[in-house]
């Protein structure tokens, strides 16, 4: 009889963690005045189930504090207690707690005992001051004098083999009242040769005392069992027990919330290992192995025949091309398995954002669009960070107080607006704010401050703007607990270029800004263009690619006889002879002859010389790091075709390799000239 | 360990057996424990990685992974040689400390032979001082009046450039 549920607690954790999402959100839309009987109930259903899992798997402290929890819960459903702020902050609080003692028990540490009899005090607080509810529930150690029940409960023999564990029953009755006293009759139990241990012979007469809980809500803990066993519910309303904690069932009692915590798991379970798959998913994929299957069949009579004519070879090029397609469609579908919709990693801002506007005495609205976007797993895990991070600047740095906005023209309430879409083979994630936008002059005397650029550079406002993204920058004149702590931009933007992404910011001063952040789609693929320099193949992302042209000579101009730059239309554009920087054999050297890639990759443009434009394929991106290391300007490489091997540019790398090697040419220059 | 070593074991009790796949590389016979050894393959072309030193020749693709060949003519500072029909590429598996398995390719002038050769048998090098890297030498073993040098391939294919963690930090 004995299953180990440590199995199933993954994925209690994971669906708690849901719940206590959902009930944060649904939280929060009450606290905006929309008082939705629908909502409370979901808020109510998730503590319901959190409870109820807890319960199952002896978390009785979690399952204890979120009865509470749920009392409350209820009684806003049953429309006995107002929806008023203080109610739902506390209720927002304990879901934190709520939080904190789950992520306690899963990592094994303890559960921080004070925090939740804080809250606890807070909820059984406002419990207390019925509007007009009818029992205050107590302290566990005091006897409750008032309401209680006796539950006589005598299973039949075969209850166990219907898959029902009569501990779990008892757990939950627990979990219901502040004590409970448990007596259980043997009297019916044969010796023990005559035993079958899949028979129970007790039965139990329990005595709930206090809690507040209803006749139903005893029913409910035993609605699965209901037609096997024989029930008896008593009030004890007119009786007088007297029940010493003691002597409750087993030994896991509630007293010392700490003791579950307890329950140490060995190792830390890997941060969210297992992925929900829509079962639509699943079925697509399902179809398309389907076809796959039967195109391969197709394909393998050409095997067997023995002669080809022209029809065969036609119907052989068919059976190729529907190949290609099911290839294509099923890479697909495995892809959209790994794909979450953003709201994922969404659903965090409105409580960041209510909690921050609370810190900073600001009005902020904020506005989410395109939550259903989706995005490979383990980019969206790993985007939460940086997005805070943007988050929590905009609404520390953007946004201005009331009373300036005021002064400023503005309408007293700000506006972050956090909005996700496709653009071109991208996920493009915004951050918009209407703040007063950055301060070019702040900016670039900190820059020179700091040694970022000299006095004599000049530069354009958006490369002004860039200098935020750069290591050590950080504008705050008061360094808050919310930014300015020195790990600053530049950590954002080297967390999005490990995910092959690029982070950018546009603002006006005065108006506000919009920080732009591009991801790939996927980690695992890539449109690639080939192009060929010498012998050599590379691919650049057709995703960084604005054009590719003609080296038109009249165009070309040298900068201190060194750098070039190409004009293409009114922009210069310098040129990055790849050959140079990855010492290769080209062709040609004469830029005429050749073709020049315009790329850009987080606001810079370079043009790339190649020899030749070869293809445009997709490729899987393998590591060079799994069996040799990184290196700079690559991001990968991948089996071509042909089973060669052909490297993948990092263009944001392949520009910072420039820049160095540019600089160091300068440095010489100036040598040579000292 | 494999079921062929432990039928060795009971054979020999008292002697524990290595069994070294030989190759050659400037007129030497170096050895490698033929445990590590993935795959011999003739010489292919590579893909060259850019501003890696000489020796590291590039990748080729091995059933679906990445792997760098290592020249190791170069990479003991001998003299350069045309790849010739003997040439081959010793596949091997490196183990790194803390880290995953890696697999690497080595360039050798011809492989020759597998020795069964006792544990106790390799001797330890004598100091050459510095004209010799003897860093990646585990030691000498004699075979037949030739002397072969038995090579520690994890501590050889984890060294400077090739290292896990990447020490060029600026």
């Amino acid at each position: 009889m004995s299953i180990d549920l440590e199995q199933f607690h993954e994925t209690f954790y994971e669906e708690s963690f849901e719940g206590l999402d959902i009930m944060e959100s649904g939280l929060l839309e009450l606290e905006q005045g929309e008082v939705d009987l629908e909502n409370i109930n979901t808020i109510f259903r998730s503590a319901h189930s959190i409870k109820g899992g807890s319960g199952t798997f002896g978390f009785t402290a979690v399952a204890e504090f979120t009865h509470d929890m749920e009392t409350l819960l209820d009684q806003m459903r049953n429309g006995e207690r107002q929806v008023t702020v203080p109610v739902v902050e506390t209720l927002l609080g304990s879901v934190d707690v709520l939080r904190n003692m789950l992520n306690a028990i899963r990592d094994g540490s303890e559960i921080d005992v004070d925090n939740v009899s804080e809250m606890t005090t807070a909820i059984k607080g406002i419990l207390g001051v019925a509007d007009d509810v009818s029992v205050a529930t107590e302290d566990t150690s005091s006897n409750a004098g008032g309401k209680g029940w006796i539950v006589n409960f005598a299973p039949f023999v075969d209850i166990m083999k219907t898959g029902n564990d009569t501990v779990r029953l008892m757990r939950e009755l627990n979990s219901l009242a502040d004590t409970a006293e448990v007596t259980v009759n043997n009297e019916s139990l044969p010796p023990l040769n005559e035993l079958d241990p899949e028979d129970c012979h007790q039965s139990w007469c329990i005595k709930l005392i206090g809690g507040d809980v209803s006749e139903d809500e005893i029913r409910e803990v035993f609605a699965w069992v209901d037609d096997e066993c024989d029930l008896k519910i008593e009030s004890l309303a007119d009786g007088k027990a007297q029940v010493s904690p003691e002597q409750t069932d087993g030994s896991e009692q509630q007293k010392t919330p700490a003791k579950s915590g307890s329950e140490k798991r060995a190792n830390k379970p890997a941060e969210s290992s297992s992925i929900r798959v829509n079962i639509s998913k699943v079925d697509e994929l399902i179809n398309m192995v389907g076809e796959l299957v039967i195109t391969q069949s197709m394909l393998s009579r050409f095997g067997e025949s023995e002669e080809f004519n022209d029809s065969t070879i036609e119907r052989l090029k068919d059976g190729l091309a529907q190949l290609e397609g099911h290839t294509r469609e099923l890479q697909e579908s495995v892809m959209r398995i790994r794909m979450m919709p953003i709201s994922f990693a969404f659903q965090r801002f409105p409580r960041l954002v209510h909690d921050l506007s609370t810190t900073f005495n600001k009005k902020i609205e904020l506005i989410m669009t395109g939550e259903s976007t989706e995005l490979d797993k383990t980019v969206l895990e790993k985007i939460g960070d940086p997005l805070v991070h943007l988050v929590r600047n905009s609404l520390d740095h953007g946004i201005e107080s009331p009373e300036k906005r005021v002064s400023a023209g503005k309408s007293e309430t700000g506006v972050i607006e956090l909005s996700a879409f496709h653009q071109g083979g991208n996920i493009v994630i915004q951050i918009k704010d209407d703040g007063a936008g950055l301060d070019k002059d702040k900016i670039l005397s900190k820059a020179r401050e700091k040694g970022l650029v000299t006095s004599d550079e000049r530069l354009s406002d958006d490369q002004i703007h860039d200098l935020i993204f750069r290591p050590g920058f950080s504008t705050a004149d008061v360094v808050s607990d919310v930014s300015g702590r020195g790990v600053g931009m530049d950590v954002v933007r080297r967390n999005i270029r490990e995910l092959g992404g690029a982070v950018e910011v546009k603002s006006t001063q005065g108006e506000g800004s919009v920080f732009t952040i591009r991801l790939p789609l996927t980690l695992a693929i890539l449109d690639g263009q080939l192009v060929g320099i010498g012998e050599e193949t590379y691919i650049l992302p057709v995703i960084s690619i604005i054009e590719s042209l003609q080296v038109k000579a009249e165009n070309i101009n040298a900068v201190a006889g060194n750098a070039e730059v190409y004009r293409l239309r009114d922009e210069y554009i310098p040129i990055v002879r790849l050959y140079q920087i990855f010492s290769v054999e080209p062709v040609s050297t004469e830029l005429e002859s050749g073709l020049l890639v315009v790329v850009e990759a987080e606001g810079k443009k370079i043009a790339i010389y190649v020899d030749d434009l070869l293809g445009q394929q997709q490729v899987v991106i393998k590591s060079l790091e799994t069996n040799f290391k990184k290196i700079e300007g690559l991001s990968g490489a991948t089996i071509l075709g042909d089973g060669t091997v052909a490297l993948i540019i990092d263009i944001a790398g392949l520009i910072d390799l420039y820049q160095k090697d540019m600089a160091t040419n300068v440095v010489s220059i100036k040598g040579a000239a000292a | 360990m494999s079921e062929a070593a432990d039928d060795l074991s009971h054979q020999e009790s008292e002697k524990e057996f290595k069994e070294l796949l030989t190759f050659f590389l400037a007129g030497e016979e170096y050895g490698v424990d033929i445990l590590r050894v993935q795959e011999i393959k003739g010489w292919d072309s590579v893909t060259n990685i850019p501003n890696t030193p000489e020796y590291i020749r590039g990748v080729i693709n091995i059933r679906g992974s990445i792997v760098p060949i290592i020249d190791m003519r170069l990479r003991f500072r001998l003299e350069k040689k045309e790849y010739d029909a003997t040439t081959v590429v010793i596949i091997l598996n490196v183990v790194s400390k803390g880290n995953a398995d890696r697999i690497m390719g080595v360039v050798v002038d011809a492989v020759s032979d597998v020795y069964n050769v006792p544990a106790n048998d390799v001797k330890a090098s004598p100091d050459f001082g510095t004209a010799v890297d003897t860093e990646f030498v585990t030691g000498l073993a004699t075979i037949d009046e030739k002397m072969i040098i038995v090579l520690n391939i994890d501590h050889m294919l984890n060294a400077a450039e090739l290292a896990v963690v990447d020490t060029i930090t600026e």
